[in-house]
C-alpha cells in the first residue's frame, strides 16, 4: 500500500528539556481514518504539529511524497489540514466568511474558486449561509463545525483534528460525529474520546507517554480494558 | 456571552448601509476635515453642517438621539478645551459667579467651535460604526491602504477583545469565590490586595502570550506568509463614485476658500 504520512523515528524534544515525542514511526495510507489517543500530556497535540511542520523534531516526516523540510512547508501545508483543539485559535479572522476563505487565499486560488470552496466547506458541516457571522457570537459546537471547514476549503489530502470533541454537549458532539463519518478525506484525530474512536475511526493509534504503543484495528484495541486501563485511557 | 460591549451594528437597508464601506470611511475622513477647514465662529457654516450630519442620520434610518446617546462617551475628551474661554487673551465678557473668572469673547468663540467641530466628528463616527459592520470597516481599511500589519492587529483586537475580556472575567470570577470572610475576620492588607491584582494582570498577559503564539501557528498553518491577501468583498458603483466625490468636492472647495 502507497502512504500518505510516513513519519520515521521522530523525537522531540520542548524547549525547557521536556521530552514529548520518542521514537515515533507511523504509516498512514490513504483514504484511512486514525484515531490517536492517548490520556492528557501523552503528546498527540505534539505529533500534530509536526505533520506540518510548525514543530520540528528529528527524526523524518513524509506527506504525500514530500519530505516536510523548511523548502517543503508550503505544499506540506496545504496538504495537512490541521485543526487546532481551541476554535478561538483556529478562527482569528473577523468573520467567518473570512476565516474560511483565508487558507484557499493563501494557496494562490482565483476569487471565483475561492468563493466556491468556502461556499462548499461550510456546506459539507452544515454551516451554510453563517458567512457573515462573527466568531464570538457562536456557540463552540458551531465554532468547532467552522473550524473544521476552514481546511476543507483547502482540499488537503489529510485532515488532522485535534480534540474535536471536547468539551461539546450531547447534541453538537453527535452532530460533528456525523460530520466526521461522512468526510472522505484521510482523517486523522487526536482524541482522548474513545466512543468518537469507535463510532468513526477504523483503525486506532494509542500514544502513552510520547511512545507508541499500540496501533491496529480499533475494534480490537478498544476491546482490551486492561490494556485501557493501563494507559489511561478508562 | 457574559461580556457585554454591544456591537454598535444595525441592520439596514438604507442607501448608507449599502455603499462600500471604504467611501463610507473615506466620506467620513474627508467630512473631519472639512469641519476643520469651517472658520472659527462661522455660527451659519457650522448650522448647515449640523443640518447635514442630522440629514445624513436621517437617510441611514438611524435615530438622531441613539446617535446622541452613543456620542455621549467622547465627552470627557471636550473637557481639556474648558479653559481654552478663560486663557485666550481678548475682550472680557462676564465673569464666573463665585469664582470670578473672566470670560473672553475670542475663547468663547474658540472653545463653541471646538465644541462644534468635536461633536459633528464624533456622530458621523458613530453613524459610521452604526451602519457598516466592523469587519467590513478593517476591511476597508486595507482596502485604502493603511499598513497591513496595523490592519491586521485592529482586526485581531477586534477579534480577540471579547475572548480576553471573557478570560479576565473568569479569573475574576475564581478569584472572588475564594475571597471567602469569616465574621470578624481581618481583611487581608491593601498591599496584598494590590499584588494579588498585580499578578492576575500578569498571568492575564501571560495566557495572552500564549494564545497569539497559537494563534501564529493557526495561520502559518494555513499558508500565512506575512503578505496581505484580500478578497474583493465589495465592488465601486455609481453611488460610490457620487458620494465619494461629493465629499471630496467639500474638502477641496473649503480649502480653495480659506487659503484664497
Ligand atoms: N509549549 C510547551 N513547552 C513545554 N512542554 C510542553 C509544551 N506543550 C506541551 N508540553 C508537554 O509535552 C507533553 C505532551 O503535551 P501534548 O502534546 O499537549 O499532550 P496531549 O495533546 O496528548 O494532551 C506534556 O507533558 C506537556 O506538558
Ligand atoms: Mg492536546
Amino acid at each position: 500500500m502507497s502512504c500518505l504520512l510516513t513519519i520515521t523515528d521522530l523525537s522531540y524534544a520542548y524547549p525547557d528539556g521536556h521530552s514529548a515525542l520518542k521514537e515515533i514511526s507511523l504509516h498512514i495510507g490513504p483514504g484511512e481514518k486514525v484515531g490517536l489517543v492517548g490520556s492528557n500530556g501523552a503528546g498527540k497535540s505534539t505529533l500534530l504539529l509536526h505533520l506540518n511542520g510548525i514543530l520540528q523534531g528529528s527524526g523524518e516526516i513524509e506527506v504525500d511524497g514530500n519530505l516536510v523540510v523548511p523548502e517543503n512547508l508550503g505544499s506540506i501545508r496545504s496538504a495537512v489540514g490541521l485543526v487546532f483543539q481551541d476554535p478561538d485559535d483556529q478562527l482569528f479572522s473577523p468573520t467567518v466568511f473570512e476565516d474560511v476563505a483565508f487558507g484557499p487565499l493563501y494557496m494562490g486560488l482565483p476569487e471565483e474558486e475561492v468563493r466556491r470552496r468556502v461556499a462548499a466547506a461550510l456546506e459539507s458541516v452544515g454551516m451554510e449561509g453563517r458567512s457573515r457571522r462573527v466568531p464570538h457570537r457562536m456557540s463552540l459546537g458551531e465554532k468547532k463545525l467552522v473550524s473544521i471547514a476552514t481546511v476543507l476549503a483547502m482540499k488537503p489530502r489529510m485532515l488532522a483534528l485535534d480534540e474535536p470533541t471536547a468539551a461539546l454537549d450531547a447534541r453538537s458532539r453527535r452532530r460533528l460525529t456525523r460530520v466526521l463519518q461522512q468526510l472522505e478525506e484521510t482523517i486523522v484525530v487526536a482524541t482522548h474520546d474513545l466512543s468518537l474512536v469507535s463510532e468513526v475511526l477504523e483503525r486506532t493509534v494509542v500514544l502513552d507517554d510520547g511512545r507508541i504503543v499500540a496501533d491496529g484495528p480499533t475494534r480490537s484495541i478498544l476491546s482490551d480494558s486492561q490494556f485501557l486501563r493501563d494507559h489511561g485511557l478508562v | 456571552m457574559p461580556l457585554q460591549v454591544p456591537d454598535n451594528y444595525q441592520e439596514g437597508t438604507s442607501t448608507i448601509h449599502g455603499l462600500d464601506p471604504r467611501v463610507k470611511v473615506a466620506a467620513v475622513v474627508m467630512f473631519v476635515l472639512s469641519v476643520n477647514l469651517i472658520p472659527e465662529g462661522d455660527w451659519f457654516m457650522f448650522l448647515l453642517f449640523w443640518i447635514g450630519v442630522w440629514g445624513l442620520i436621517r437617510v441611514a434610518g438611524v435615530g438622531v438621539f441613539e446617535v446622541l446617546k452613543r456620542s455621549v462617551v467622547a465627552l470627557p475628551f471636550v473637557l481639556a478645551a474648558i479653559v481654552i474661554p478663560f486663557t485666550l487673551p481678548g475682550r472680557p465678557l462676564f465673569a464666573l459667579p463665585l469664582v470670578g473668572w473672566e470670560v473672553t469673547e475670542p475663547g468663547l468663540i474658540r472653545f463653541l467651535t471646538i465644541l462644534l467641530r468635536f461633536g459633528m466628528a464624533v456622530q458621523m463616527a458613530v453613524l459610521l460604526t452604526r451602519v457598516t459592520r466592523f469587519p467590513d470597516i478593517i476591511w476597508a481599511l486595507r482596502g485604502l491602504r493603511l499598513p497591513p500589519s496595523l490592519v491586521t492587529v485592529i482586526g485581531l483586537m477586534y477579534r480577540y477583545f471579547f475572548v480576553i475580556g471573557d478570560e479576565a472575567l473568569r479569573m475574576r470570577r475564581a478569584r472572588s469565590a475564594r475571597s471567602a470572610s469569616l465574621p470578624g475576620g481581618r481583611r487581608p492588607s491593601a498591599l496584598w490586595q494590590t499584588k494579588v491584582v498585580g499578578l492576575m494582570v500578569g498571568s492575564l498577559f501571560l495566557r495572552a502570550l500564549g494564545r497569539s503564539e497559537r494563534i501564529h501557528a493557526a495561520m502559518l498553518s494555513r499558508g500565512y506568509d506575512g503578505s496581505p491577501r484580500l478578497l474583493s468583498s465589495f465592488r465601486m458603483g455609481f453611488v460610490d463614485w457620487l458620494v465619494l466625490g461629493f465629499f471630496g468636492m467639500l474638502v477641496l472647495t473649503l480649502l480653495v476658500w480659506r487659503l484664497g
